[in-house]
């Protein structure tokens, strides 16, 4: 099934017990967008990322990702995708270069390939100077950045970001959404999830869920069109709000 | 009841985390403290609620001194940590009880207090508070931390992590309280917060950048600043950055806000610069500076 999108959902559903977490999703996303995720605490975005990335069964419904169907193949997903989380990115305890090094092991590249990422990554970052410094001795935001090429060491179709930018001061911020913006205009897509709205005008395309479902699923423009606001703070409130 | 700090510093082995901190939070004020991760706000509110000793400087909270009165601080004032802090395996109830009882206080002497927090959580009295989502931890926290009626409250990054809905309900319920007369020090990254408070104190790298009311502290921006977009928003960051004469680009939302480093700037230059990089529908439209455009300039 040749078409543009990298990732495609149907009716993806998963209940813990009774309780219906995600409930019957359904939307695609295309290559080299870049996609944001919303939804309130408590709405099942996490839940469905965790089916996403292959982490997590689905109790019904189906979805691909990079081409990998969630159910059967959630081995292949992982090596094809980057992921990035604001609680769990590198190794505290290992240096700047041992992390790339590491990471780069995992997604199953050469040493020599390592050894060209490692030298573009510390330069493209200005992280010369720390390179032999532990990751747990840099600001936050030098972190996030840093964590952030890791998890596309190994060029990925696909990059999960989640929250990527939480506390990070807002220059870095913006330095952090530049670099997604060159990744996407390389053709990587870009799926991030975020609670400044601010951040949420970036996208290409936004969903927000709302007590499982998807309940909006548009531009930022479009949005803010129809639920006759002027940003998309206002459009998550009304909606969030019922 | 007020918040004296004076010439407060604190160092971590190699890092200053506090340089030479100084300022005062007024009786009933509601103060914000602005910064990003690692500007040095939890290790003040750490001095400030007796858990961390400086190297350097004196503070007061509540007419009390925060080394020498440490026990009275400790009695008077309500924290709220930056972690979700409270015990994971009891239910919302028992944590509530939990801290009336430690505070040698019960629900039902200050109920009043937080009986508008704490009818959004009843419906999950029972329910363990590890298994609470973001909004409804933070509500809980808020509730234990007022459940023995302090004078100052301290809340360090309430909000993180939090979606926009729960934040700004939290942000209500601050104004309300804050109308019972607390006097409330909240430490926040989000910049739009700040607006809300009475005064508030921006701070980075352990260093206080600029202290005064909001609507000061903008009024204080040096430029004037000018809302740029056009039909691709990553060629139009990229040609701006590009432009010999910015002072500043920055990504706002749907905008990007722009500075010119020349006194007699006239946008129609900057216009003919975008067409000549390709782009087209390029509005380029003056507008008054934020808080955060503030923190930035500031930071630089």
């Amino acid at each position: 099934m040749k078409n543009n999108n990298v990732i495609q959902v149907e009716g993806l559903t998963k209940m813990f017990g009774d309780f219906t977490a995600v409930n019957a999703i359904t939307f695609e996303v295309k290559k080299g967008e870049i996609f944001g995720f919303l939804g309130a605490n408590g709405a099942g975005k996490t839940t469905a990322m965790k089916m996403l990335i292959g982490i997590s069964n689905p109790t019904s419904g189906k979805a691909n990702v990079a081409g990998f169907d969630v159910f059967t193949h959630a081995e292949d997903i992982k090596k094809s995708i980057g992921y990035m989380s604001q609680k769990f990115a590198l190794y505290h305890d290992l240096t700047v270069k041992e992390n790339i090094t590491f990471f780069g092991g995992i997604y199953g590249l050469s040493r020599k390939r390592i050894k060209e990422k490692s030298a573009i990554l510390i330069e493209e970052l200005g992280l010369e100077k720390v390179a032999n410094k532990l990751v747990g001795a840099l600001p936050l935001g030098w972190k996030q950045k840093l964590s952030f090429s890791v998890s596309m060491i190994h060029d990925p179709k696909i990059v999960f970001l989640d929250e990527p930018t939480g506390g990070v001061d807002p220059i870095t911020r913006r330095q952090f959404w530049e670099m997604i913006y060159k990744a996407a205009n390389q053709g990587t897509t870009v799926f991030v999830t975020t609670h400044y709205m601010d951040e949420a005008e970036y996208c290409d395309r936004v969903s927000i869920m709302v007590n499982g479902k998807i309940e909006a699923l548009d531009t930022p423009k479009q949005l803010k069109a129809q639920f006759e606001v002027d940003n998309m703070n206002d459009v998550f409130l009304k909606l969030a709000r019922g | 009841m007020s918040i004296h700090i004076s010439n407060i510093s604190k160092s971590y082995k190699n890092v200053k985390a506090l340089q030479d901190i100084s300022f005062d939070v007024n009786a009933g004020e509601l103060f914000g403290l602005i910064g990003p991760d690692g500007a040095g706000k939890t290790t003040l509110f750490r001095i400030l609620t007796t858990l961390l000793i400086a190297n350097e400087g004196t503070a007061t909270v509540a007419g009390f001194n925060v080394v020498s009165d440490y026990k009275n601080i400790r009695n008077s004032v309500g924290y709220m940590p930056g972690k979700f802090s409270l015990y994971q395996d009891l239910t919302v109830e028992e944590n509530l009880e939990f801290f009336a009882t430690i505070f040698g206080t019960t629900i039902e002497e200050n109920y009043e207090l937080i009986k508008d927090i704490y009818v959004q959580i009843e419906p999950f009295k029972a329910r363990r508070a590890g298994k609470l989502s973001g909004g409804m931890k933070q509500k809980l926290a808020l509730c234990c931390a007022l459940i023995h009626k302090p004078k100052v409250l301290f809340l360090d990054e309430p909000t993180t992590g939090v979606d926009p809905v729960s934040r700004k309900e939290f942000w209500d319920m601050l104004k309300r309280l804050q109308q019972k007369n607390i006097t409330i020090l909240v430490s926040t990254p989000y910049m739009d917060e700040a607006a809300l408070c009475d005064r508030i104190a921006l701070i980075q790298d352990g260093k206080i950048l600029e202290i005064d009311t909001p609507e000061a502290i903008v009024k204080h921006y040096p430029k004037p600043i000018y809302n740029v977009s056009a039909n691709n928003m990553y060629q139009l960051i990229n040609s701006l950055n590009a432009y010999k004469h910015n002072h500043s680009v920055y990504p706002f939302g749907e905008f990007v806000h722009y500075t010119d480093n020349r006194t007699d700037f006239n946008p129609e230059d900057l216009k003919v610069y975008l067409e000549s990089k390709n782009l087209s529908n390029i509005n380029i439209d003056k507008t008054v500076a934020t808080i955060e455009d503030t923190f930035m300039e500031l930071a630089k």
